[in-house]
């Protein structure tokens, strides 16, 4: 036996080995922004990481990180789909039109799209309802606020981010009626520099309690340089800001994705259209830290409520902040309205950016 | 709206430690090009001295080790970018482009461990008098010592460049690499240590991000500040001082901004939040406007002895 068909006998025997072994389904995960960003990515990739260890050698997960919204994203969809992914999960809104096209083009490749609103036959969408965690927030901040001003940080004028600076203001208002909200928008979901600078100016400025809705920890960290407070973000980041973190909305989306994994494996997937919430433990929040007794209690109660269905800040009557009444007097806010809300609500002293 | 809301002293104090590590990257970049080669890899230089800076602060609890060692730990990977293209003659956009590749894959694997920490922070230079003064003292006398080097740089850069032989041989290698052989500099060795000094001072200008800016490490931080850096180079004409202006006015604007968009200003978001980018090049162009401001003669090409 001449080396050569050595080699060769044991490159067939390795190629069935791995054939032998190969997962029954390849899961592919398409990040906006890098892993370790301990915001938004880090809590998708800790639900791939359930995925995992929930299905063992069954499943193969790979993640692409910090992949840009638009033609890149797209590209990196297709390379995917054509890499024989079975399902793959695309994490930032901004991705939804490059998913829906590449959708159409590998109809037998389940497409999940987070925080958006189109839907296919091979194409669902899921999401959570942070903007329950997000009101909790808006309470506490118009509790804890000396200087009656309260600002947000937050990444781009779409639905998703509007609605929860809405329902944050809301909830500041309903414990604190003379509290105003400042706005600054970075255009981006992560770039710890312009978070870190937009909050700083916020404070320059008077306000005293910051919330955020970009992926870093650094708006937060600015809050707790400054001694004033501050939110974690899809993530708890207390180690970030011991001093500053007065609790922080945690996404949890481990039980969804091994719930759809699981029905791709069993052959049962179908579209749909998820909209995690409190409830089901798919939004959590963290302990409510460095306020006092009476803050935390009402914080407890109003988080209670809101996960019971017993308060939804989106009930009318509802005015926008021109004066139009979007919601009548004892009607709810459905998933359309929330999907396309574009407006500020009463009281907001700003211009939604168009 | 409310503009009186904002206070110009603090705008102008916090301007500058906006600027700085795009400043840093700029100027290190502004020595590399004026010896004529066109590194690219600033990015990636930026975010090792970031992450390096990080993790020797945080171990040896000393924010100045960190910066020595995030400018050492550059250099060093701009060396290999100095062998590459200045011994093997591999073409520098790409080397350069790699490089930056290399950096924020390098540094995030480095950084896993030492993310959600924090770092020692560097205390602002407490100058009796001087820091107490009105305005001035929280406009000019009330930063960290970075600020300051950082400007001592420029200062330096501009003397050296202009006055003296050091930069009379640099600029020479730049602009026509093959005279300069002629005259028996040594092209390759003087274009080795631009590089490395190049390096190093983006190594201070990552580190000056994680260690004072964001203190904190998180995977691809610079986010950017390096790219900006290579433009504010080629917008300020080369020159040290309009690459200051443009660095200061770049996050003098950016800063701005946000503070009128805190305040409420009656401008439309989308064109304050393209402004910083709008203003720099639209004010760095009006300077260079008039004289020769070209780059130098042998930007980007490859020398050897022998061509």
């Amino acid at each position: 036996m001449t080396i050569k068909s050595i080699l060769a006998g044991a490159a067939v025997a390795l190629g069935l080995s791995t054939a032998a072994f190969a997962a029954d389904v390849k899961v592919g995960f398409v990040y906006v922004g890098p892993t370790g960003d301990h915001g938004w990515t880090y809590r998708h990739d800790i639900g791939r990481q359930q995925v995992e260890e929930a299905f063992g050698n069954r499943v193969e997960t790979t993640f692409v990180e910090s992949v840009g919204e638009g033609a890149d994203a797209e590209r990196v969809f297709t390379q995917m789909a054509l890499q024989g992914h079975d399902i793959i999960f695309g994490t930032s809104f901004g991705y939804m039109d490059s998913m829906e096209n590449v959708a159409k083009k590998f109809p037998d490749v389940k497409f999940e799209h987070a925080t958006g609103y189109k839907q296919g036959p091979n194409f669902a969408n899921y999401g959570l309802r942070l903007y329950q965690a997000r009101h909790v927030q808006g309470v506490i901040a118009g509790m804890m606020t000396k200087t009656n001003k309260i600002c947000y940080v937050a990444a781009y004028p779409i639905p998703e981010v509007i609605r929860e600076i809405n329902t944050y203001y809301l909830g500041a208002k309903s414990t604190n009626p003379d509290v105003t909200i400042d706005i600054v928008w970075v255009y981006t979901w992560y770039n710890p520099q312009k978070e870190q600078d937009a909050a700083v100016a916020l404070m320059q400025q008077g306000c005293d309690v910051i919330a955020q809705h970009t992926d870093s920890p650094a708006p937060l960290q600015a809050a707790e340089k400054e001694g004033r407070f501050g939110f974690g973000q899809a993530s708890d980041q207390i180690k970030f800001a011991p001093k500053a973190q007065l609790t922080a909305t945690i996404d949890n989306w481990g039980p969804y994705y091994i719930e759809k994994v699981g029905q791709v494996l069993d052959g049962t997937w179908t579209t749909g259209d998820y909209f995690g919430h409190m409830d089901d433990g798919s939004v959590e929040m963290a302990p409510f830290t460095n306020m006092p007794a009476d803050v935390a209690a009402k914080a407890q109660e109003v988080k209670d409520a809101i996960r019971d269905g017993k308060y939804f800040a989106f009930t009318g009557p509802l005015n926008d902040n021109e004066g139009n009444q979007v919601l009548a007097d004892g009607e709810v806010a459905d998933r359309k309205h929330l999907d396309t809300m574009m407006y500020y609500v009463e009281g907001i002293d700003a211009k939604v950016p168009n | 709206m409310d503009l009186s809301s904002i206070n110009p002293t603090l705008l102008l104090a916090s301007l500058m430690v906006s600027a700085t590590p795009i400043l840093l990257a700029a100027i290190g970049e502004v020595v590399v090009e004026r010896s004529g080669v066109l590194n690219l890899g600033v990015e990636g230089l930026m975010i090792t001295g970031a992450v390096i800076g990080f993790a020797v602060a945080v171990n040896t609890s000393s924010p100045g080790i960190g910066f020595i060692c995030a400018a050492l730990a550059a250099a060093l990977l701009s060396l290999s970018f100095a062998v590459l293209t200045q011994i093997f003659l591999s073409n520098q956009v790409a080397t350069g482009l790699g490089l930056t590749l290399v950096g924020l894959g390098l540094s995030a694997l480095i950084g896993k461990p030492y993310e959600g920490m924090k770092s020692p922070s560097l205390d602002k230079l407490d100058l009796p008098f001087l820091s107490d003064l009105p305005v001035l003292g929280p406009l000019l006398f009330s930063h960290d010592a970075i600020v300051y080097i950082s400007v001592i740089i420029v200062i330096a850069l501009a003397y050296t460049l202009k006055r003296t032989r050091v930069g009379l041989i640099l600029r020479a290698v730049g602009e026509n690499h093959h005279a300069a052989h002629a005259l028996g500099y040594k092209v390759i060795q003087i274009r080795i240590l631009a590089i490395m000094f190049g390096g190093a001072c983006s190594g201070l200008g990552g580190a000056y991000l994680s260690l004072v800016r964001v203190p904190q490490w998180t995977e691809g931080m610079t986010a950017g500040a390096g790219w900006i850096a290579l433009a504010i180079v080629v917008f300020g004409s080369w020159r040290p001082w309009r690459v200051l202006i443009g660095a200061y006015l770049f996050g003098g604007v950016t800063v701005l901004q946000l503070n009128l968009q805190a305040a409420g200003a009656a401008i439309p978001v989308e064109y304050l939040s393209m402004s910083p980018y709008l203003i720099t090049i639209a004010v760095l162009v009006f300077i260079s406007a008039k004289g020769n401001q070209g780059a130098p003669g042998s930007l980007g090409r490859a020398f050897h002895a022998s061509s």
